[in-house]
């Protein structure tokens, strides 16, 4: 129960929100967000970990040894930039004496991605009224789940929520925002399939408004980011929402699929020319799932990760926490729970 | 934009060209830069480490042929390499002697295989045959309704159960109403699931045994990265699939686990899915994947668009028609309608050799849209003014930009573009330059 609590308790966190005697509906399966997460990176055991194991087991450290690292950073997805970069920083701090042995590259390691990826934790300031969330990505990133687990967790802590199912193209999206409507109480704003995208944002805006709602969450189409005509059209969605509110959407936040290799980059980079990122969601994280490519996103390019998604389950979207994020990609220590 | 991989790889050989010989320490960079750019394009670690050292050593053995500048010889190398690791040439999904066929479509989930499940049906349906479509996504919300929805734009009938959570009964009635309406191929669209997930893994395994699937089909995101290997693999082992269909590859992922999953399974890539339309789904080629990758263009696909869509004899009436200066805007319309048939434009032109490279950095965005307006304003013309553009004056330029919902500079603009290229043209057929092919 203190675990739920917890978890509960870093949403509110990260939302700037008072934790009140709401108690959330009790569930099975009850686990910090730590253990999960390590779990879920590393159950597939023969991904990176024994790669890493090896090379953090006793013994000296040689040319081999940075090598080796590099080649597991490049495995893990960070991209070779960001890859090169990280051996560099590692190796540094190895002349001057500060890692001598191979067990505290481990550690080492761990320290520079959370120093990259900012050890305060992220903030999602619901000052606004409402905030305007504007959810964006590629197909089958994982937008529409995303936004119906984040309405869950808003429900959770007391806000009242507006959903705008500007995803008008692909089949069925908007019933099965729907449902996500219906299981976390929010209200959700609608069109017939093939409407404009940025009339129902306008519409979500307005509805969020008049409802006096905490927070809209508008959920839009995938696109691949070469699209032109698409990203002209998230141009457009971002614009009409600003005309609905002069300062939102608040948040504009990429769901990338952890599973995503290096075209993540250029996912970020696109995604951010046409609207102003402010943050990203890393989704999938369970599987095989390395989940490098928030590492060389938020390295090259300087968004936040704000929150990552560990499973199916309704409670398996999670406040990003850089540190755990590291140590559970890169640290073959057992938690500290 | 970041370089792709064929614009890395002509960096690697312009600095070796105009050499006559390769040392091994030009070896050793060259290499060194296929292996990273092999990695950004997300080829999985292990088949970059085998493909380069078999480049190396064939590089450093082979005779350098007279014939063959020493990059054009690694070129050669390289791309004998990508073609032979992605298999030396494209296999077709088996059809079943006894139909109906049945094809059972895995992946994880967002791979996208509800979508290409649909574009599979219609791909098939073309041929001739009687698809139908079984909606056993029992998990993601809507997802039956997503592919009813895609069944109905087609006419392909979906066999969907709402609140049934078996997934293998629905796939086993499925079947049999598929059989009883004499339908001969039948496609099982599954729920997308994590490797991990032993559960979901079984359920997969449960509906392949029920149904006996002619062919077991991986759904595979061209996006993905070092973890295609993995994917393939535990998939592999737990349903054994025949083939792949790699998704999402209009975009630009460089589709380096098209590689990956070739090398280590084994299993050819049976199609690529190239767009959101439901008929952007085609037949994958090992042989024009690896020039594609290495910047030689994609002329073969270009040519069999053209074929398959632009009329002969119109073409080398119109050539004529061009070089002689006496093209009417009727043409000019006829012409940007036949090439739009074949495909997005910025599609098109990502095809032909040398463009991607030539415009490099360069937005080679051709916006469909644009050449809507332009359709839009040529149909708002009277059959007499498109024949003679001349007799277009202010107050009929008013009334095509109305009727064409665009401006009247819109208008002035395509008609002095137009005047322009005639002039050209004309200047061309004249001068006697070799022909240039009707398209």
């Amino acid at each position: 129960m203190s675990e739920q609590v917890d978890e509960l308790g870093r949403w509110a966190e990260l939302f700037d929100l008072p934790l009140g005697e709401t108690a959330p509906e009790p569930e099975v399966r009850r686990r910090g967000i730590f253990s999960r997460l390590k779990e879920s990176l590393t159950k597939p055991s023969q991904t990176i970990s024994p790669q890493l194991a090896g090379i953090f087991a006793p013994g000296l450290i040689t040319q081999e040894t940075w090598d080796d690292l590099e080649e597991a950073l490049i495995g893990a997805d960070c991209g070779m930039d960001a890859s090169l970069a990280l051996v560099e920083e590692l190796r540094s701090e190895a002349m001057q004496g500060r890692i001598v042995n191979r067990n505290e590259i481990a550690k080492g390691l761990v320290a520079a991605v959370t120093r990259q990826m900012t050890p305060e934790p992220p903030k999602i300031s619901l000052d606004a009224d409402p905030t305007v969330i504007l959810v964006v990505g590629v197909n089958g990133s994982g937008k529409t789940t995303t936004v119906g687990k984040l309405a869950h967790r808003l429900h959770q802590l007391d806000q009242k929520v507006v959903i705008g199912a500007a995803d008008t193209f692909r089949a069925a999206a908007i019933d099965q925002l729907a449902i996500w409507a219906d299981r976390s109480d929010a209200h959700l704003v609608r069109q017939a399939p093939g409407a404009d995208p940025g009339a129902v944002a306008f519409d979500a805006v307005s509805s969020g408004v008049s409802r006096q709602a905490d927070v809209v969450l508008i959920d839009t189409a995938g696109r691949l980011q070469t699209q032109h005509n698409l990203m002209e059209e998230l141009r457009k969605v971002h614009a009409v929402i600003a005309k609905a509110n002069s300062d939102a959407p608040h948040e504009t936040l990429l769901v990338v699929d952890a599973t995503t290799g290096q075209n993540g980059l250029s996912q970020a980079r696109l995604f951010g020319q046409a609207v102003p990122l402010t943050g990203v969601i890393v989704t999938k994280l369970d599987g095989s799932a390395k989940g490098g490519i928030a590492v060389a996103i938020n390295r090259e390019l300087g968004i936040p990760v704000k929150m990552i998604g560990v499973g199916e389950q309704l409670d398996d979207l999670q406040p990003f926490n850089a540190q755990a994020y590291a140590q559970a990609l890169f640290s073959p220590e057992p938690s500290p729970s | 934009m970041f370089d792709t991989l064929s614009e890395k790889l002509q960096g690697v050989f312009s600095g070796l060209r105009g050499r006559g010989k390769l040392t091994d320490a030009d070896i050793d960079q060259a290499m060194r830069a296929i292996r990273l750019s092999l990695l950004e394009a997300d080829v999985s670690l292990p088949v970059v480490k085998q493909l380069t050292s078999a480049i190396s050593e064939r590089a450093r053995g082979e005779e350098v042929a007279t014939s063959l500048t020493p990059d054009q010889m690694v070129v050669k190398i390289v791309n004998e390499e990508l073609s032979r690791l992605m298999g030396s040439s494209s296999v077709s999904l088996p059809i079943s002697p006894r139909p109906p066929t049945i094809v059972l479509m895995a992946g994880l989930q967002g791979s996208g295989k509800t979508t290409c499940s649909a574009k599979l049906a219609r791909f098939y349906q073309q041929q001739g045959r009687a698809p139908m479509l079984i909606a056993c996504d029992v998990h993601r919300p809507a997802a039956a309704e997503q592919l009813s929805v895609l069944g109905a734009q087609l006419g392909i009938p979906v066999h969907r159960e709402d609140g049934v959570t078996d997934a293998i009964g629905i796939a086993q009635r499925g079947i049999a109403a598929a059989k009883a309406t004499v339908r001969d191929m039948v496609i099982v669209d599954t729920a997308g699931r994590t490797v991990v997930d032993e559960q979901m893994m079984a359920e997969l395994v449960g509906v392949r045994d029920a149904v006996g699937p002619t062919a077991v089909v991986l759904v595979l995101d061209a996006m993905t990265g070092q973890t295609a290997v993995d994917v393939a693999v535990a998939f592999h082992e737990a349903v054994q699939f025949d083939g792949v269909i790699l998704t999402k590859l209009d975009g630009d992922a460089r589709g380096g686990a098209a590689l990956s999953v070739r090398a280590v399974t084994g299993r050819p890539i049976f199609f690529v899915g190239t767009g959101e339309k439901i008929d952007a789904l085609e037949a994958f080629h090992p042989d024009r994947m690896a020039s594609r990758i290495l910047g030689m263009g994609d002329v073969l696909t270009l040519i069999e668009k053209a074929q398959q869509n632009v009329d002969i004899d119109t073409a080398k009436d119109l050539e004529k028609k061009i070089m002689g200066g006496g093209m009417t805007l009727e043409d000019f319309l006829d012409q940007l309608r036949q090439i739009r048939k074949m495909g997005p434009v910025g599609q098109l032109l990502g095809m032909v050799p040398g463009l991607r490279n030539a415009t490099k950095g360069r937005d080679l965005q051709i916006d469909d849209r644009q050449l809507d307006r332009l359709e839009a304003i040529i149909s708002s013309m009277t059959p007499g003014e498109r024949r003679r553009p001349e007799v277009i004056n202010g107050s009929r330029r008013a009334r095509i930009a109305q009727g064409s919902g665009t401006s009247v500079q819109e208008v002035n603009q395509l008609l002095a573009q137009f005047k322009q290229m005639r002039k050209m043209m004309k200047r061309i057929g004249k001068g006697g330059m070799p022909a240039i092919p009707g398209m």
